[in-house]
């Protein structure tokens, strides 16, 4: 299988080959990040550069871990750093790195279609890290990678997402990637955080959690945010958790070997109880060790891609 | 100079008119119309005769919905560029929305945007004043002194009237200046953060949704206050199957209601803005394929009386950024005609009924006397080609704006020539 791709921007035109093409790839960078020397030589004289327009502490370190474990020479631009202070708009900032000949983007922005907008008028790979609501691609293909390594397949799985939907691009790219794989998706929370015409994404929508729970292989659990209070979207936290937050209690008639997941960062007490987070089902820590063989694998693709038709 | 016009189809839906003859224009008004105008030896010299053999003469077009950006925003448009694009379209009139810097909220700015038009315009303009003071919703502007200034409507544009209480009351005194109120429909809680129309496609690209009814219960609102008051009320441009829905049971009741679409909102959907290109951005949203065909019913049966381009122009400083700080609104005024023209082409509507659209309908909201080849009524008129065959170029159009969604588009039917009180405006 070649990867021809100029970018990865979205689970949601990609085929369910290259996915696995991808995962493949990641599985077998894994063994050097449990090296005593976590370096190869093999995107030595690539440049990468960050767009970080979001705060992001896990993805934006597993990215830039990713490509010095690779070799390739990263840099990074913050909000705080950038020269959005100064005036200049995102894509005349875009113009000048551009200019500087870098090889790949990374780019996080809170704008959806932001990073789609930057490939087309780049000539270096894109690679988005999370755009909005829209998508979070390495998400997905970290979070499939872990359901693989412990289910060993995905077909067939059933898997929830439990929490909010709407505001979620971790959501949309594990429907769009877990869809393609053979997997099938229930999609849960109250109405206000599942959005519009959800269904037609392929998902299934629950709004019962405890209704869900026995068919479920995978528990994958959102992340909510604060502010949902204050945009009339809930009651309370408090009411939240009592309905949507998963804890042992409402965990009681699942499968046993349910895994659950988390993007991070948690919320304890709130969508997810420390008891679920820390217990032995959870596989939010294989999550983040994944991440890097992942991100490893999608840097190692798009550059590599490059130097074969040079 | 006076013209002879020969041998066009003349179509005049006020008149009830579409037959093949001459026009004669005098003294910057229509001297006459018939099947065949002779003028005698004498007065040749003094008057230039062209034949139109193959195209159509149509009274100068109006656009009862457009934004020219003078004062304030003269790098996006003058009132000198938004009118020579105005006549390059085929319209001889335009009603320009008072939401410039400074608002057009007193006579002296309606006086200082008519002087610029007198000065620098290349067709007639006639401003819309706001409803509220600065736009703010709370104090009426003094509707007596900028209807003497010239003003022949009240908006807030851009913005709703969110003060139902204000909306009623503007509503009542208003119709002591016989001022319509053009309501820009839109509930800003239920639209708040909105990117797009909300749905599958909105929710496919992670982008906030506009949904509908944001729309559609501030057209029930003004619908419900227009009958309770008996003020007259305009519905600027309607997008959505709801407010079509809504516009015609009032207009049943007998509510004195009338109500505009623009050309995207029958012609495009949201799904175009698939590529998040922020050209497609626009307040209201394009809608889904279902509202769009309830737009072209609401055309049809005429619950929607007229077609406006809410010509919205920008420049890249707003357009060429992220989407969700992009500015909304697009282009219209060189680009409307032939859309419209597609109506016909697909059969939707007569050419009558289309023409009447943009011309005798928004004169009739706007109680102006044009819009009509009567004899003796000022010489506004357009004449088309129907069976030109070219490509939409944003790069000719006279407009500064930078947002035609509609550049490179194929289509049917173009302007060659446009009069305006007798004096040619534009011609190819």
């Amino acid at each position: 299988m070649t990867f021809t791709r100029k970018d990865l921007l979205g689970m949601r035109d990609m085929e369910a080959g290259e996915i696995r093409h991808i995962l493949n790839t990641a599985a077998s960078f894994r063994e050097i990040n449990t090296r005593a020397i976590k370096k190869v030589p093999t995107l030595r004289g690539k440049t990468v550069i960050h767009l970080f327009y979001e705060p992001s502490t896990r993805t934006r370190i597993s990215f830039e871990i990713a490509a010095k474990r690779l070799s390739a020479d990263t840099y990074s631009v913050g909000t705080s750093t950038s020269s959005m202070v100064k005036g200049e708009t995102f894509f005349d900032t875009l113009k000048n790195l551009e200019a500087m000949k870098p090889d790949l983007f990374v780019i996080r922005h809170s704008a959806s279609g932001t990073p789609q907008r930057l490939a087309r008028r780049t000539s270096a790979a894109v690679i988005n890290a999370g755009d909005g609501m829209h998508e979070h691609p390495s998400q997905a293909l970290l979070d499939l990678l872990t359901i693989q390594d412990h289910k060993g397949h995905l077909d067939g799985l059933t898997v929830g997402i439990v929490g909010d939907i709407a505001h979620s691009r971790v959501a949309r790219s594990n429907i769009w990637g877990l869809n393609k794989l053979g997997s099938r998706v229930i999609a849960c929370g109250p109405p206000t955080l599942i959005p519009h015409d959800l269904q037609q994404m392929g998902v299934e929508v629950s709004h019962r959690l405890e209704d869900l729970v026995p068919d479920l292989d995978v528990l994958m659990v959102l992340r909510l945010q604060k502010e949902r209070q204050e945009q009339m979207l809930l009651p309370s936290l408090r009411e939240y958790a009592t309905y949507f937050g998963v804890t042992e209690a409402k965990l009681a008639g699942a499968k046993p070997e349910l895994l659950i997941m988390h993007p991070g960062p948690i919320n304890r007490g709130v969508e997810i109880s420390s008891e679920v987070a820390d217990g032995g089902r959870s596989v939010i820590l294989d999550q983040v060790t994944n991440g890097v063989a992942v991100r490893m694998a999608l840097l190692y693709l798009l550059l590599h891609r490059e130097e074969e038709t040079a | 100079m006076d013209l002879l016009l020969r041998n066009a189809r003349v179509i005049d839906p006020a008149n009830d008119r579409d037959q093949t003859g001459d026009v004669l224009v005098s003294a910057g008004r229509i001297a006459d119309i018939a099947p065949r105008l002779e003028v005698g030896p004498e007065r040749l010299a003094s008057v230039t005769v062209l034949d139109l053999t193959g195209n159509w003469l149509v009274p100068g077009l109006i656009d009862m919905h457009v934004h020219l950006r003078e004062p304030g925003d003269e790098y996006k448009e003058t009132i000198a560029s938004g009118t020579a694009a105005a006549a390059a379209g085929g319209f001889t009139t335009v009603a320009c929305m008072p939401n410039t810097k400074p608002v057009n909220d007193c006579a002296a700015v309606t006086q200082f945007i008519l002087r610029r038009a007198e000065e620098t315009g290349s067709c007639r303009v006639l401003p819309v004043a706001a409803v509220s003071r600065n736009l703010e919703g709370r104090q009426m502007v003094e509707v007596g002194d900028v209807r003497d200034a010239g003003a022949v409507a009240l908006s807030d544009d851009g913005r709703p009237v969110m003060s139902a209480q204000l909306m009623r009351r503007a509503l009542e005194y208003a119709s002591r200046f016989d001022l319509p109120i053009i309501s820009h429909a839109e509930d800003l809680e239920l639209a708040r953060g909105g990117q797009m129309n909300e749905g599958a496609v909105a929710t496919q690209l992670g982008l906030h949704g506009i949904p509908t009814a944001a729309e559609a219960v501030m057209v029930a609102r003004d619908c419900l206050l227009a009958e309770w008051t008996g003020g007259r009320l305009h519905i600027a441009h309607v997008s959505c199957a709801d407010s079509v829905r809504i516009i015609r049971t009032a207009k049943a009741r007998g509510v004195s209601v009338s109500a505009e679409t623009a050309p995207h909102y029958f012609t495009l959907t949201e799904d175009a803005l698939v590529d998040y290109d922020t050209v497609y951005k626009v307040n209201p949203p394009l809608r889904s394929r279902k509202d769009l065909e309830a737009i072209k019913e609401g055309l049809v049966d005429g619950t929607l009386d007229a077609i406006a381009t809410d010509h919205a122009p920008h420049s890249s400083v707003e357009k060429d950024i992220e989407f969700d700080a992009a500015a909304n609104g697009m282009i219209g005024l060189e680009s409307a005609l032939p859309l419209i023209l597609e109506l016909l082409w697909e059969g939707t509507l007569t050419p009558a009924q289309a023409i009447a659209k943009v011309t005798v309908q928004p004169a009739r909201i706007l109680r102006q006397p044009y819009g009509t080849l009567t004899i003796g009524a000022p010489a506004d008129l357009t004449v088309i080609d129907p069976d030109a065959r070219y490509t939409l170029d944003q790069a000719s159009f006279r407009s500064k704006g930078c947002n035609c969604p509609f550049h490179g588009r194929e289509v049917r039917g173009r302007v060659v020539l446009t009069v305006g009180a007798g004096r040619v405006r534009f011609s190819r």
